[in-house]
């Protein structure tokens, strides 16, 4: 069923009886032409892509819990195109473009806002930082504009413009930067997969790959074994272990990443905003809840819940920036395990196992990745070629020395 | 999260930096293959359950201490001295 305003006032009319579920729930098949291991945003967007734009339908989305209970239901939301080297940022350019027409294209609202970015800084080193930065963001087409400190505070007067330890130089602004509402974006790809004749498959957890003379053949799961022609490995934080079913050790940690959503409150923050000199970055949700985020808490984990140290930062850094919120209370807390590669940048390749794919190694920035991660890995799965804006997300990166190090912090995986 | 240092006595957490598996310590030696320092740097088992992961005492004693942990519970079961144990073999080495 189409949505549209008229569908929502119809409904609206006579009780809201007419609504359908937006997808089905199959059984699973014998055998599809391809599989893919995660149903979250990247794994949906994948399958979207590979049926609308490839024609690829026979397809199966394979979720061990339900659709969007990893991380793309976990997020902060943030979406921007800033980065800077090449390789990264023609990729995120491009999903910035996809996010810009992904409502009309999906018939869903996924409340994607353009509210605009700031990312302060804080010392003459860091302006320059932010201008190189701003540089390369309008060399590769997108938007930046450095902002002094007047600037800033005609835009965001609650800052505490008078701390004396790290004081306000200015900001780098990224208007076309902002948020989404995270699990609308899941579900929007989840009704366009099913509606183009994808099976999505919750409760269902791949167990094994089935691997023959090279080539994969299928997997086991909790629901039997599948087989398929062509396996999508798209696990965010469980990449290892999914990997480790065919055979493969990847370049990866897993590592909790925290967030924080405050009561709801009236519009206070308008923007999403960064601070440059403590772990913090924030918004505000449509419902009000002031939404905020900091760093990993820097081991390995898999528990999706975090430490009292990094909820101890992230609080001081905020009272730092913005003093204001110290009165609003905190409503909820949550973690979710995230992929971090050695040099903070994702990969969408094939494997050395014939039809077995992987995507991975978002690291703690992956839910502004999702509609070109989907595209690009639709595309090497149906074409056996890494499209052009993922070409160097290679496996293969690390062993070579061709490492998108945007952070410039060297090969330890929680420094990214 | 504490951390028992076998100097110190049980820290808070924040005292130690992580350097991640205890494979860190294990350097190839000079000259050793790309594959060698691809698979020393890079490549990781990346358990959900026992690890052994390298944390340095930075704000105690400085020592470097392996420790077995549950990366699911983040339950501590054995920590050492990275001195106690066995110098590792250099991987790799090419004569
Ligand atoms: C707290 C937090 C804040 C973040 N903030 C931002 C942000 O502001 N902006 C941004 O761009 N990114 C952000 N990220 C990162 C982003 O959320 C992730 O990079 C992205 O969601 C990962 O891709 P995904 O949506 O496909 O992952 P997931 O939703 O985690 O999908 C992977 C799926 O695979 C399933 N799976 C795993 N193993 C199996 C198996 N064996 N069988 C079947 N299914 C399996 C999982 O259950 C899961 O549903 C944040 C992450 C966290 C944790
Ligand atoms: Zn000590």
């Amino acid at each position: 069923m189409r949505y549209s305003g008229l569908s929502v006032l119809k409904e609206g009319l006579f009780g809201n009886k007419g609504w359908k579920p937006a997808w089905r729930e199959p059984e699973p098949k014998a055998e599809y032409d391809v599989i893919i291991i995660g149903g979250g945003g990247h794994g949906l967007a994948t399958a979207y892509y590979l049926a609308k734009n490839h024609g690829i339908t026979n397809v199966a989305v394979l979720e061990k819990g339900y659709l969007g209970s990893g991380n793309v239901g976990r997020n902060t939301t943030i979406v921007r195109a800033n980065y800077f080297l090449s390789g990264n940022s023609e990729f995120y350019s491009h999903s910035l473009k996809l996010w810009e027409g992904l409502e009309l294209d999906l018939n869903y609202n996924v409340m994607h806002s353009q509210r605009g970015i700031l990312n302060l800084f804080h010392s003459d080193g860091q302006r320059d930082a932010a201008a190189r930065r701003g540089n390369a963001m309008v060399n590769q087409g997108d938007d930046a504009e450095l902002l002094d400190r007047e600037a800033v505070r005609r835009m965001v007067p609650y800052l505490d413009f008078e701390q004396t330890r790290f004081p306000i130089y200015g900001g780098l602004l990224h208007r076309r930067g902002g948020t989404a509402r995270h699990d609308a974006v899941a579900w929007g790809f989840a009704r366009g997969a099913d509606m183009r004749g994808v099976d999505l498959i919750q409760n269902c957890e791949v167990t094994g790959i089935d691997i023959q003379d090279g080539r994969v053949r299928g997997v086991q799961t909790t629901r039997g074994p599948i087989r398929a022609k062509k396996v999508g490995i798209v696990a965010a934080g469980r990449s290892g272990q999914v990997a480790a079913m065919a055979g493969m050790r990847l370049p990866i940690e897993s590592h909790v990443l925290q967030a924080f959503v405050t009561e709801g409150l009236k519009p206070v923050i308008d923007h999403v905003v960064t601070y440059g000199m403590g772990h913090f970055y924030i918004s505000q949700s449509d419902k009000g809840g002031l939404v905020f985020g900091g760093d990993l808490d820097f081991y390995a984990s898999y528990a999706a819940r975090g430490n009292l140290p990094m909820l101890e930062h992230v609080m001081e850094a905020g009272m730092t920036l913005m003093p204001m919120i110290g009165k609003a209370k905190i409503l909820r807390s949550w973690g979710g395990i995230v992929d971090m590669t050695p040099d903070g940048s994702p990969i969408i390749d094939r494997t050395d196992v014939g039809g077995l794919f992987v995507d991975c190694g978002w690291n703690y920035g992956g839910f502004k990745a999702t509609p070109a991660s989907g595209w690009c890995m639709a595309h090497l799965m149906a074409t056996g070629e890494p499209h052009e804006v993922a070409r160097r997300f290679r496996l293969d990166r690390f062993l070579t020395g061709h490492l998108l190090d945007e952070e410039g912090t060297g090969s330890q995986h929680n420094l990214h | 999260m504490r951390i028992t240092c076998p100097l110190c006595g049980a820290r808070d957490r924040r005292e130690f930096t992580y350097y991640g598996a205890s494979v860190y310590a294990d350097r190839p030696a000079e000259g050793a293959a790309p594959e060698v320092w691809d698979d020393y740097l890079h490549l990781r088992d990346n358990p959900a359950g026992e690890i052994t992961d390298l944390w340095y005492h930075e704000l105690g004693c400085s020592a470097w201490i392996e420790v077995t942990r549950n990366t699911v519970t983040h339950a501590i079961s054995a920590t050492r001295l990275l001195a106690d144990r066995a110098t590792p073999t250099k991987k790799g080495a090419r004569s």
